[in-house]
């Protein structure tokens, strides 16, 4: 198969890549461009370990072809901060214990992130239709969900 | 030496790197020049495998390399060796690498594909074409026991492969004089275990040598490199197996799985680095599922509906091989009598091939089944006589007085069971007292009038923890200071790195962030048995403490001999060795390792033996007990059938906590696993053997906008059988928690309801028993 070109800011940096195209996002970020903080849970599109931010929204890399993100913003979880400089948002979920294996995490952060820019005041009850498509078998949800809500309250004081 | 550590609830060292997406899981691994394997597999559950063509498959773009079970013979052949031999299985029912001969589940592996890309591997697998003549298929247990049954091995005469007998006392004599006997028939239905990551494999070989590198995402690192180098005849010190971060485990990863062997064979034969990544797909049929069971039980009781004995047998759903033996219905067997002081006891288990995927222990293995019977028959009792269910409890349960308790088993071992410690009863008062029982029926009659039917659930258990034989560790200073512990125990989420960190740290007087852990790779420590059973805790937990203090005892004897203190008088503080009472005399401990790395041609300072090390192997020779009670409510409503758990309340005690806030997120994690069990995960096959759930849009796990927060109390009676008096965590949130939520659905469907033997249920059946009242 022929590889197309695709041009995308990718964490605050412009890329260019060639990518075969039947390859969806989340391969073309773990294979081909190293980024393996993105995990494929179901690779079908439900559990939602694989999601990513595109031009603002939280997508499924693994229903997403490469060629779809050209000239578009991808945010992983590799661009919210590092093991020495945790976002807010990682930092409570260390606090909360809102991981234990760490597979499902990326895509709760990254849905949470999403989330939480749009809606800084959420209800429990909001967070947790939030992550709804976020599957966690470790956690049983309760420390992601205070987590953000823990985010939601300490971004709240600062306004 | 004071607590610092041990018992806080400080936070993980894990995390930062996982959360920055930094960890590193087996698919993260890439190796130059390496191949990717895609499996071909049954499509269908019974099969004579005729012929398999590879040509047009091999031919495809990228391929390179096809192999099937006859490539290998010139390195190994038949069957794969059981995990877990038992006298039962006088023949082991385990699979070959890739099926041979004859298949016996749908996905069953029959081919491995090696391609440069995953994409091209799986085309190519679907190229191969498969010759396979079509034999009948067993998909339900109950009828495998037919004689006119199809057999799920062609060449077997029967499907049950063993039976299995537990019990004590004279249950005739119990059955007898007792006041009341009723008889119930619970089904359990078989479900997934689906940890967010599936299973995967990366191997290399060692051109000059021929050894063998694998890491894959397992629980039992140590077992398949035992078992593999048995099967290819080689030392276990030529194959290297390790597990990288690991996404989950739950059970299943506790097996040594076909997909292992057969990538180690592929490798051998190619001579190339070789990566299989399970996909969902394959997860759903590949992977060993949990506990699908029937029982029919006998209940013996009183007028005051104190229990005395149980008889009855089950129909156990082993699926098609038994790779772990037996040891799924085993633990079903001692999981009885949980909290309840029986007279007698007799029970018979048919373990009973069908043509599915195996089942193996998923979190609490057989335990959650146990739990649902016997608090489903403390229940019915209760609603027999007309009396409170707790009472019920409250009459038939062990009493603290009684501790340690020989509940009439026997261990594997033939040695009497018998229960630490621990109050049953006090556990039962205390989360009715939380969830505030007393004042229920003003809730009930509030849902009421929103239109709502309300429940109350209780459940409790006994949780067997520490199963032997060991594990161990070793804890070595290094001349920079820092603390470095091997084990064998792999990690799959539990934070063992933290709560290892935290045991040494309190011992050696150093912080958590000098404390660095190696676990899970053959090449760091030499022994492992498998992280299964709530066991790391007590018995890699044990091994560390001893191992620590075994270090701390060899500074402090260095230190008395320079500083010519008595050793009585010496205490390890902020990384140093000094005196009591005077920071300032000191040695650091970083001085010592340095000193007892040794300097050429200079004898060591009073002869002691070098390194700053040590290493223990803690024997758990004697099973510890946790245990717990809950309490739950639901709402019902009528009109759907839908079923919302408001209020889940945990009291457990696994005696001390290394880490309160890990020992919090496993019970959280484990009860929403039991929520599951209870309302939404049902693996399904039609008649022959073919699954109809193999999606996450079929197969429903439980999400965030379905579950309550798990609110837990803790009792901590301290376990008298290991030096950290620590008892399991790992699965006792999920052991009572199907039977409890269940337990709450009867009671909001009220008096004139059915009784609830079965999960999960759905809304449409609570919706039929509700058109039936």
């Amino acid at each position: 198969m022929t590889e197309r070109s695709v041009s995308f800011t990718l964490n605050g940096e412009q890329r260019e890549a060639k990518v075969d195209p039947r390859t969806h996002l989340g391969d073309f970020l773990r294979h081909s461009l190293g980024l393996t903080g993105t995990h494929l849970g179901c690779e079908h599109g439900v559990c939602g370990a694989c999601t990513v931010i595109v031009d603002g929204a939280p997508v499924r890399s693994c229903l997403m072809l490469a060629v779809q993100i050209e000239g578009s913003v991808v945010e992983t979880v590799e661009g919210l901060g590092n093991p020495d400089s945790l976002s807010t948002l990682q930092q409570a979920f260390v606090t909360n214990h809102g991981l234990q294996c760490g597979f499902c995490t990326p895509g709760m952060l990254m849905t949470l992130e999403a989330y939480l820019r749009s809606t800084p005041m959420p209800t429990e009850r909001d967070v947790r239709i939030a992550i709804s498509g976020n599957i966690c078998r470790c956690t049983g949800y309760e420390g992601i969900v205070q987590a953000a809500l823990d985010v939601a309250a300490t971004r709240a004081d600062r306004t | 030496m004071s607590a610092r550590y041990f018992g806080a609830a400080v936070t993980r060292l894990e995390d930062a790197r996982l959360l920055a997406g930094k960890g590193q899981y087996v698919d993260d691994i890439e190796l130059p020049g390496m191949l990717h394997a895609a499996f071909v597999r049954a499509s269908f559950a019974h099969g004579r495998i005729r012929s398999i063509d590879t040509s047009d498959a091999l031919a495809m773009p990228g391929v390179a390399a096809i192999y099937t079970m006859a490539d290998f013979e010139d390195i190994a052949h038949g069957p794969m060796p059981p995990m877990a031999p038992h006298p039962l299985l006088k023949t082991p029912i385990t699979y070959h690498p890739l099926a041979n001969t004859e298949v016996r589940h749908v996905g069953e592996a029959i081919a491995i594909v090696l391609a440069d890309s995953r994409a091209k591997a799986e085309d190519a697998a679907a190229a191969v074409v498969l010759d396979i003549e079509y034999l009948p298929a067993v998909s339900d247990a109950t009828l495998a026991c037919d004689a006119n049954s199809p057999r799920a091995h062609s060449q077997h005469t029967s499907n049950i492969a063993a039976t299995m007998k537990a019990g004590f006392g004279d249950t005739a004599a119990v059955f007898a004089k007792a006041d009341h006997v009723l008889t119930e028939h619970f089904d359990i239905h078989r479900g997934g275990c689906h940890s967010m990551e599936c299973r995967g494999v990366v191997a290399h070989i060692d051109l000059l040598t021929g050894a063998l590198t694998i890491s894959t995402s397992s629980q039992s690192p140590y077992m398949v490199r035992r078992h593999l180098a048995g099967y290819l005849k080689r030392d276990e010190n030529d194959i290297r197996v390790m597990t990288p971060d690991v996404g989950g485990g739950f059970g299943p990863k506790a097996n040594v799985y076909a997909e292992e062997f057969a990538v180690a064979l592929a490798v051998i034969k190619c001579r190339r680095p070789v990566k299989w990544i399970e996909d969902r797909q394959e997860h759903f049929v590949a992977t060993t599922q949990q506990r699908g069971q029937t029982w029919t039980l006998d209940v013996a009781f009183d007028n005051d509906g104190r229990m005395h004995a149980i008889r009855g047998r089950c129909i156990h759903d082993n699926g098609a091989y038994a790779p772990y033996g037996l040891i799924l219905p085993a633990t079903a067997l001692a999981s009885f009598p949980g909290p309840y002081a029986l007279e007698a006891l007799d029970l018979s288990l048919d373990v009973v091939l069908t043509n599915l995927v195996p089942t193996s222990p998923v979190r609490g293995a057989c335990r959650p089944n146990v739990a649902f019977l016997l608090e489903r028959l403390a229940d019915r009792i209760a609603r027999h006589l007309g009396i409170d269910r707790q009472e019920v409890r409250r009459r038939s349960f062990v009493r603290a007085d009684q501790m340690p308790y020989s509940t009439g088993m026997k261990a594997r071992d033939g040695s009497p069971i018998s229960y630490d410690s621990g109050d049953y009863v006090g556990a039962l008062n205390l989360v009715l007292d939380e969830i505030d029982a007393a004042n229920f029926p003003a809730r009930r009659n509030e849902a009421k009038q929103r239109g709502k039917l309300r429940g109350l659930g209780i459940a409790s258990c006994v949780e067997d923890t520490g199963l032997g034989p060991f594990e161990g560790a070793s804890v070595r200073v290094t001349p920079a200071g820092k603390v470095v512990i091997a084990s064998g125990a792999s990690s799959q989420g539990q934070g063992h790195r933290t709560a290892f960190a935290q045991i040494a740290a309190d011992v050696l007087g150093v912080e958590l962030e000098d404390v660095t852990i190696e676990t899970a790779d053959t090449a760091k420590f030499p022994l492992g048995i498998s992280t299964i059973a709530s066991r790391i805790a007590v018995t890699a937990g044990s091994s560390v403490q001893l191992a620590a203090h075994k270090v701390r005892a060899k500074a402090i004897a260095f230190a008395s001999h320079q500083l010519e203190v008595d050793e009585h008088d010496l205490e390890l503080a902020g990384g140093a060795v000094h005196v009591k009472g005077i920071p300032d005399m000191k040695i650091k401990l970083s001085e010592i390792a340095r000193t007892l790395s040794g300097n050429t041609g200079m004898p060591m300072p009073g002869d002691m033996e070098p390194d700053l090390a040590a290493t223990a192997y803690f024997n758990s020779n004697a099973l510890t007990f946790a245990y717990g009670a809950n309490a739950c409510e639901v709402e019902v409503d009528p009109d759907t059938g839908d079923i919302r758990v408001v209020r889940y309340v945990v009291v457990h005690d696994c005696g001390r906590m290394i880490n309160p806030m890990i020992v919090d997120g496993q019970i959280r994690g484990g009860v929403v696993h039991g929520i599951g069990n209870a309302l939404f995960e049902r693996m399904i096959h039609d008649e022959e053997g073919q699954p109809l759930t193999t999606t996450y849009g079929d197969y429903l796990l439980p999400m965030a906008s379905e579950m309550p927060r798990i609110e837990i109390h803790h009792m901590e009676t301290p376990s008298p059988r290991n030096p950290i008096g620590v008892k399991g965590a790992g699965e006792g949130g999920t052991i009572p928690a199907a039977a409890c939520v269940i337990s709450a659905v009867e009671d909001a469907l009220g008096p004139n309801g059915p009784f609830i033997a079965l999960h999960p249920i759905s809304p449409q059946q609570v919706v039929t028993w509700l058109d039936r009242n």
